[in-house]
């Protein structure tokens, strides 16, 4: 088994949350990890991405060589096609579509869209407005996650439980508001493959 | 024990913790900044009494290591590439006097430039002092090496250098730990005068220095960080360096490389494993991730032997940071690729924050200097180098910490005037201070405009130095009281930030205007933490 994802958004968006997640649940697999993440300039606004490696032998490099990526995971429509070059021919595209828009030249939605749609397998969603109609906004990248989550090769329930780990010091709430925000993700993206 | 999934950053400081390290000093800079925030937070470091401090430059962080391992305790300092041209005197004097307790630095080289001004390799460095070189190719082995390092530097009474790039800093993976071994107890150097470079001394040390050259080649040949593994395929060897070696098998199914590689991991080479590779071969190919240092030696400049492709022939491109599809088309695999990306999409470079300080800053210069124009204005590093960027366009230099004031000294006294330097409270002490004495003994006339923002904002918020202490620092290395100005960088504030900064650039000395307000992310933290803390509180009421 091998997962090779790309986690892309803005400065300040929260990537790492999702790597952690995925991250935490691998560990208890017993899988080999590696996540090249991005520190420094603490200001906001600027793109950034993760390549987060999952295999079940040894792993040679912290980068994921060009056109290897098995995933994007974007929370940011236009960063989910900067890194299609990494992504390999039959890799799913999985993003947000709610825009951030923090420069003059950002694209128009509709071109923006047909770009992603034009992706064979990709899955789209505006994961901020489902975590608000949940009445949690904040949890738009567990969403994604949720959403990646049945082309990860890791169980379901693995990820639950890391959800349960990580969040478990902010109290019970926040834990099952963040697991909801994964099963409607999930759901989401079952039913765009049905 | 589980393995800890660790930062290669990390897995340096929990292993300078598991090693018995006393104190760890630094000066933050990406991408080094984790290893001592590491110790700072760790538990175990705490208990144990571990010293973790930041220095107000990288200089005084290498000589404040350097005490500690003449009191025969175990030190660490950090910092990033261009750190070690601040400390370089330090650093390459230590190499003369020698340690005593085990001393290693650190130096996190930042190819490609992520969030650096420049690409400079540490390794050379650590060839100019003479001393071992240690070069890690993944988090277990930054970790093992910091006790293998303290080790050697032990036994050979030298500091040593261990050189990490961003790639390896800035990624995660699991760690297994090593059994805790005790810290040193206080043992002054046996002989008293080692750390006194007078003439006398320093030759006789300096001779004892290359003496030791020898040794360290043959504990290179025997390291286990430098490996040759042989393979059949002898058309071609390759000479791998660090990180470069994950890059390469990365390439072939299995990891299975079919020709002879020779891993390095530590400095000075391995003369013996380089010659049986280079008598074995037809041809050598040298991947390592920054200057082509190796490359270089083993070439020569006469190139005269057999064939040997690197960064220098062009087989690799002569800069920028390694990565597996540079290696896979330098050796001639196919190199894949997707879909290129689309034409639509824009570059997004990072801004300031919302709210920034800093943005009503460059607005009230932008304004105050309409009428003497573009141009006049030097700057330096941290959040605030932005303001080269658009909508501020405010600055026109940032080449190394401090340098604002004392380039605009330099213009002002070939006449510029108004000069301004723009600089940010943790450069200020860093590189700042010494450059606004010169100013003013020569009374050029500059306008020094010290942001204060409270904190070491650029690097993820580190305490600053000049805390609470900036206008006094300032007034004591001269400055007149009547032209030390405390502003409040706030948009309702505009107009009267507007009217100082015209008076001072108006002003044929040296001035400081101060526009002080903490950064927007330290304080969320700060309310972030106090909000956690009262959580905690009310939970075990
Ligand atoms: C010699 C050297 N050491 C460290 C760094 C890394 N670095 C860049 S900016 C900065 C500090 C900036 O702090 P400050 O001047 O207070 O400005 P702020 O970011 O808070 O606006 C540091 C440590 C560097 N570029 N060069
Ligand atoms: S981190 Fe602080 S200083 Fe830097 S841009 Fe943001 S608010 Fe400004």
């Amino acid at each position: 088994m091998k997962k090779d994802i790309i986690l892309a958004g803005v400065g300040g968006q929260g990537i790492l949350s999702i790597a952690a997640t995925i991250g935490t649940a691998a560990l208890s697999k017993g899988l080999f990890l590696k996540q090249a993440e991005v520190h420094g300039m603490s200001q906001r606004g600027g793109d950034v991405q993760s390549n987060l490696r999952i295999s079940d032998r040894e792993i040679a490099s912290d980068l994921i060589p060009m056109g290897k990526a098995d995933m994007i995971i974007s929370v940011e429509p236009m960063e989910s096609l900067r890194y299609l070059p990494m992504l390999s021919p039959n890799g799913w595209l999985i993003t947000n579509i709610k825009p951030y828009i923090n420069i003059r030249n950002y694209p128009e939605m509709d071109k923006l869209m047909a770009e992603i749609e034009s992706q064979p397998r990709h899955i789209a969603m505006d994961a901020d407005e489902i975590a608000r109609q949940m009445g949690s906004p904040k949890s738009a990248n567990m969403v994604i996650l949720g959403a990646a989550s049945p082309f990860l090769d890791i169980d379901y329930e693995s990820l639950q439980n890391a959800i349960r780990t990580i969040f478990r010091k902010k109290g019970d709430e926040i834990v099952q508001v963040n697991l909801d925000a994964l099963q409607a993700g999930r759901d989401f993206a079952m039913s765009k493959m049905n | 024990m589980q393995k800890l999934l660790l930062l290669g950053d990390e897995a340096i400081a929990q292993g300078a913790i598991d090693a018995g390290m006393s104190g760890i000093y630094a000066y933050p800079g990406t991408p080094s900044t984790e290893i001592t925030e590491y110790v700072m937070h760790s538990k175990e470091a705490k208990s144990g009494k571990v010293v973790a401090s930041w220095g107000a430059n990288e200089k005084t962080a290498m000589e404040a290591a350097l005490g500690m391992s003449y009191a025969g305790k175990r030190a660490m300092v950090c910092m990033k590439h261009v750190g070690l041209n601040v400390a370089a005197d330090a650093f390459v004097n230590s190499a003369i006097t020698g340690a005593n307790g085990g001393l290693i630095v650190v130096a996190a080289d930042d190819p490609s430039m992520h969030s650096s001004q420049n690409e400079q390799d540490s390794r050379f460095y650590g060839k100019f002092a003479l001393i071992p070189i240690l070069e890690p190719g993944n988090q277990q082995e930054a970790y093992d090496m910091v006790h293998y390092g303290f080790e050697l530097s032990e036994k050979y009474r030298i500091p040593v250098l261990m050189r990490i790039t961003t790639r390896l800093a800035h990624s995660r993976s699991g760690v297994a730990r090593r059994e805790v071994r005790e810290q040193n107890e206080i043992k002054l150097p046996e002989n008293l005068k080692q750390f006194i470079l007078l003439p006398a001394n320093a030759r006789r040390q300096y001779k004892g220095l290359l003496n030791s050259q020898a040794a360290y080649i043959l504990e290179s040949e025997k390291s286990p960080y430098n490996v040759l593994l042989d393979h059949s395929d002898k058309k071609m060897g390759l000479i791998a360096c660090g990180l470069a070696y994950n890059y390469l098998i990365e390439n072939f199914d299995d990891h299975k490389v079919p020709h002879p590689v020779l891993r390095i991991g530590q400095y000075p080479l391995p003369e013996k494993q380089i010659r049986d590779l280079y008598e074995t071969c037809d041809s050598l190919l040298i991947l390592e991730d920054g200057y082509p240092l190796v490359e270089e030696l083993i070439r020569g400049f006469m190139n005269n032997g057999k064939p040997v492709k690197g960064r220098l022939d062009g087989t690799i491109p002569r800069d920028g940071e390694l990565n597996p599809n540079i290696i896979a088309r330098a050796l001639g695999l196919p190199d894949e690729h997707g879909r290129d990306i689309p034409a639509i999409v824009s570059s997004r470079p990072p801004s300031l924050c919302k709210g920034c300080p800093h943005i009503y800053s460059y607005n009230a210069l932008n304004e105050a200097l309409l009428t003497a124009g573009k141009g006049r204005v030097f700057s330096d590093i941290g959040c605030y180098t932005l303001g080269a960027l658009e909508p501020f366009d405010a600055i026109n230099s940032c080449v190394d910490m401090g340098a604002s004031i004392t380039m605009a000294k330099g213009a002002a006294d070939a006449g510029l005037v108004p000069a301004v330097a723009v600089i940010g409270d943790s450069t200020f002490t860093h590189s700042g201070m010494t450059g606004l004495l010169d100013a003013v003994i020569s009374k050029s006339p500059i306008t020094v405009i010290i942001l204060d923002n409270a904190t070491t904002a650029m690097t993820g918020g580190q305490d600053s130095s000049a805390l609470g202490k900036i206008e006094d620092i300032v007034a004591a290395l001269g400055v007149e009281k009547d032209h030390i100005r405390i502003l409040n960088p706030l948009q309702k504030h505009h107009e009267e930030n507007l009217a100082v900064m015209k008076e001072e650039l108006a002003y044929q000395g040296v001035s400081v205007v101060i526009p002080r307000r903490e950064c927007i992310q330290t304080v969320t933290r700060r309310m972030r933490e106090t909000k956690k803390q009262q959580l905690t509180e009310k939970s075990e009421a």
